[in-house]
């Protein structure tokens, strides 16, 4: 065992990424739940199944790296570092919330953390992502000669808007840093990729035709995730390389939205991918077949995980409620 | 007449409308729903369910899903219509009208007068718009001021399931393109519509929703039912509110807004948008110049606050105008002087 650089991992950074992708499962699965009582308000995109993809690809990236995200992109803000706490106290619509309970779950943004932004609008991600980047390029390399970059994170819906395509190519002409990261979960919203993506449901090659460097990596595997965007990352911090993409294979465990009757899914989907297509799973079962984890390891962070999303419900459930006042903050208002 | 809900008066008047005419097609982004899955076609029939069934009546030509690409689906009506079809466009949420502005805003609404008069283009764009679910701020917003201010476009915001329907078929027998401004919150809404196949409602004619001698309140969309809540709320207290459903923003039916407002003296506005070059201060510009003379207290306008739409339950609900503002305002009119 040992090939992949993943798993050359120390104990602590297995630790610290099986938990990471165990938070962001257990607050979907949580949500999932507590979005039938009707205490949540609003739309909820959950980003359960696709965990391995924001760890596999943030576990690499530091505070000066950027990342814009989706309008499922709880799995994001939380591999990118986002108070857990925060965040759940803005889905909850408190005056704590990460973004005041002004934003909710679709414009959950960190900016200290380099989390620009969930979006609502499919394909709004890629260009700001580029525009990152470009500021990334003109603060230029680090002493070790590696540039910040910024990742622009895209499902198979936002493949097919012409902001994406434009951010490809403004990216490219510009050698800008950016990373096109694009999670291939197979439905944009309740349509099939089969239908919607006309390279034969092959994303990268679009980048790839654009002029970019491209990779495809199974994206419910984080050792495979990890080890892939290891090269992507290393490419695009080399300056004058300019911009790369890579598109990971991935599976959505839920919905496009919570309500969503998924009448769309072949029978037996669900618990198939479920079954067979599940990033914890798959982690646990390599870390502890190749003995860098026990199951008692992974089952203790389990436990830790569970108690941080209890915690983070307790107090969004206490936290200040925003009132009227608050409406007015936070714009430009002349009268 | 039969009785149905506003939902089902726009999807029986589109379905209607193909099967009279070949040229109607519809598009947009799940409008069939499930395409290229094992769900297959109609396996959500649109998710307004405003074309539930349409694929299986008129097959793929007629009826054509999407990827999600604003723009395309926004110039491909303008195609579609310029080539002589009658296309319903779906922009699934009125918002993303930021991404397709430019197919709406410098070609669609601009064809005919552009070509000197010697192009039609037929497209009717339906954007389900406004606020009341907590969706935030780019699921939420009143975007009547942008289209009501396009020259070439024409504007129909129904507040009820018959206006639903006769404006709708209006629109898709029109030559010119048509915004078709439908209320998500009116979407569940029930009343009577008519039976007749051809019913329609002309553009530019306002509806008087309640009749009154004390204040004229003017209002479109959902905050009609607002206006009308109110207007009941003060007639218990003796007071008579003329309530104007404009149905169409454009053309406006200037006469029925003069008209009242000379008979009252006083007029309220109520409009879900923020209050800058909105409809609201468009009818009050008309009503200070036209009808001056007959004013008997400032213009009192209701409109969501100069800010985007929030999410928290408590915000969003201090954004919209309410029957309670929109009774507040109209005390306040009456008190003046």
């Amino acid at each position: 065992m040992g090939e992949e650089a993943g798993m050359q991992l120390n104990r602590e950074a297995l630790t610290r990424a099986y938990r990471q992708m165990k938070l962001i499962r257990e607050f979907e699965e949580r949500l999932h739940e507590e979005i039938q009582t009707g205490e949540i308000a609003g739309f909820t995109h959950l980003y359960c199944g696709q965990e391995a993809v924001a760890v596999g690809v943030c576990e690499h990236l530091s505070e000066r790296d950027k990342i814009v995200s989706t309008h499922r992109g709880h799995g994001h803000c939380l591999a990118k570092g986002c108070d857990v706490t925060g965040m759940m106290k803005e889905i909850w619509g408190s005056q704590e919330g990460l973004c005041n309970g002004k934003g909710g779950s679709m414009h959950i943004a960190d900016i200290d953390k380099g989390m620009l932004g969930a979006n609502g609008i499919v394909g709004a991600g890629a260009p700001i992502a580029v525009g990152a980047a470009l500021s990334n390029k003109i603060d230029g390399p680090d002493e070790n000669g590696k540039l910040a970059v910024s990742i622009a994170f895209s499902g198979d819906g936002a493949c097919n808007q012409g902001t994406t395509f434009e951010a490809m190519n403004l990216a490219v002409v510009t050698k800008a840093p950016a990373i096109f990261v694009f999670e291939n979960n197979h439905y944009s919203e309740h349509t099939g990729d089969a239908y919607a993506v006309g390279t034969a449901q092959d994303i990268a090659s679009r980048a790839e035709a654009f002029g970019m460097k491209v990779w495809r990596a199974d994206g419910t595997d984080f050792f495979s995730v990890f080890d892939t965007f290891g090269e992507v990352l290393e490419f695009v911090r080399t300056s004058g390389n300019g911009p790369a993409a890579v598109e990971f294979d991935t599976e959505r465990f839920f919905g496009h939205f919570e309500g969503d009757p998924q009448r769309y899914r072949g029978e037996g989907e669900l618990d198939r991918i479920r079954a067979t297509r599940d990033c914890l799973r798959k982690f646990r079962e390599k870390v502890t077949g190749a003995k860098l984890l026990t199951d008692e390891d992974i089952d203790a962070v389990d436990a830790d995980a569970l108690q941080a999303i209890e915690d983070a419900v307790t107090a969004s459930r206490a936290a200040a409620r925003p009132t009227a006042e608050n409406v007015l903050e936070n714009v430009y208002i002349s009268y | 007449m039969t009785k149905m809900t506003y939902r089902d008066a726009i999807r029986g008047t589109i379905f209607q409308e193909m099967q009279r005419d070949p040229r109607v097609v519809v598009l947009g982004e799940d409008v069939v729903g499930g395409m290229g899955t094992a769900g297959g076609p109609e396996a959500i029939g649109g998710i307004w369910s405003t074309s539930t069934g349409f694929y299986d009546a008129f097959g793929p030509d007629r009826v054509i899903d999407t990827p999600i690409s604003e723009s395309a689906i926004m110039g491909a009506a303008g195609g579609l219509a310029l080539a002589g079809k009658r296309p319903v466009a779906e922009i699934m949420f009125a918002d993303f009208i930021g991404v397709c502005m430019d197919q709406l805003w410098n070609q669609i609404a601009k064809f005919r007068y552009m070509f000197g008069g010697k192009s039609v283009c037929p497209a009717v764009i339906r954007m389900p718009c406004g606020a009341g679910y907590n969706a935030a701020a780019q699921h939420s917003q009143m975007i009547s001021q942008f289209v009501t201010s396009m020259p070439g476009l024409k504007v129909v915001m129904p507040a009820t399931p018959a206006d639903a329907c006769g404006l709708l078929r209006q629109a898709i027998r029109d030559d010119d393109p048509v915004v078709f401004l439908e209320h998500k919150f009116l979407y569940a809404m029930t009343g009577e519509v008519p039976d007749d196949p051809d019913f329609v409602i002309p553009f530019g004619h306002a509806r008087l929703a309640r009749a009154g001698e004390d204040v004229t309140v003017v209002a479109s969309g959902m905050m009609v039912g607002y206006a009308e809540t109110a207007a009941d709320d003060l007639a218990q207290d003796g007071v008579g509110c003329d309530v104007i459903d404009l149905r169409t923003t454009s053309p406006l039916d200037e006469e029925a807004i003069l008209d009242s407002v000379e008979a009252t003296g006083r007029l309220v506005i109520v409009d879900e948008a923020p209050p800058r070059c909105s409809l609201a201060t468009d009818i009050a510009a008309l009503v200070a110049n036209k009808a001056f003379a007959s004013l008997k207290a400032p213009i009192e306008m209701v409109t969501a606050p100069h800010t985007p739409v929030p999410f928290a339950r408590e915000l969003e609900g201090a954004y919209l105008p309410s029957p309670a503002k929109v009774a507040a305002a109209v005390r306040k009119t009456l008190a003046y002087r």
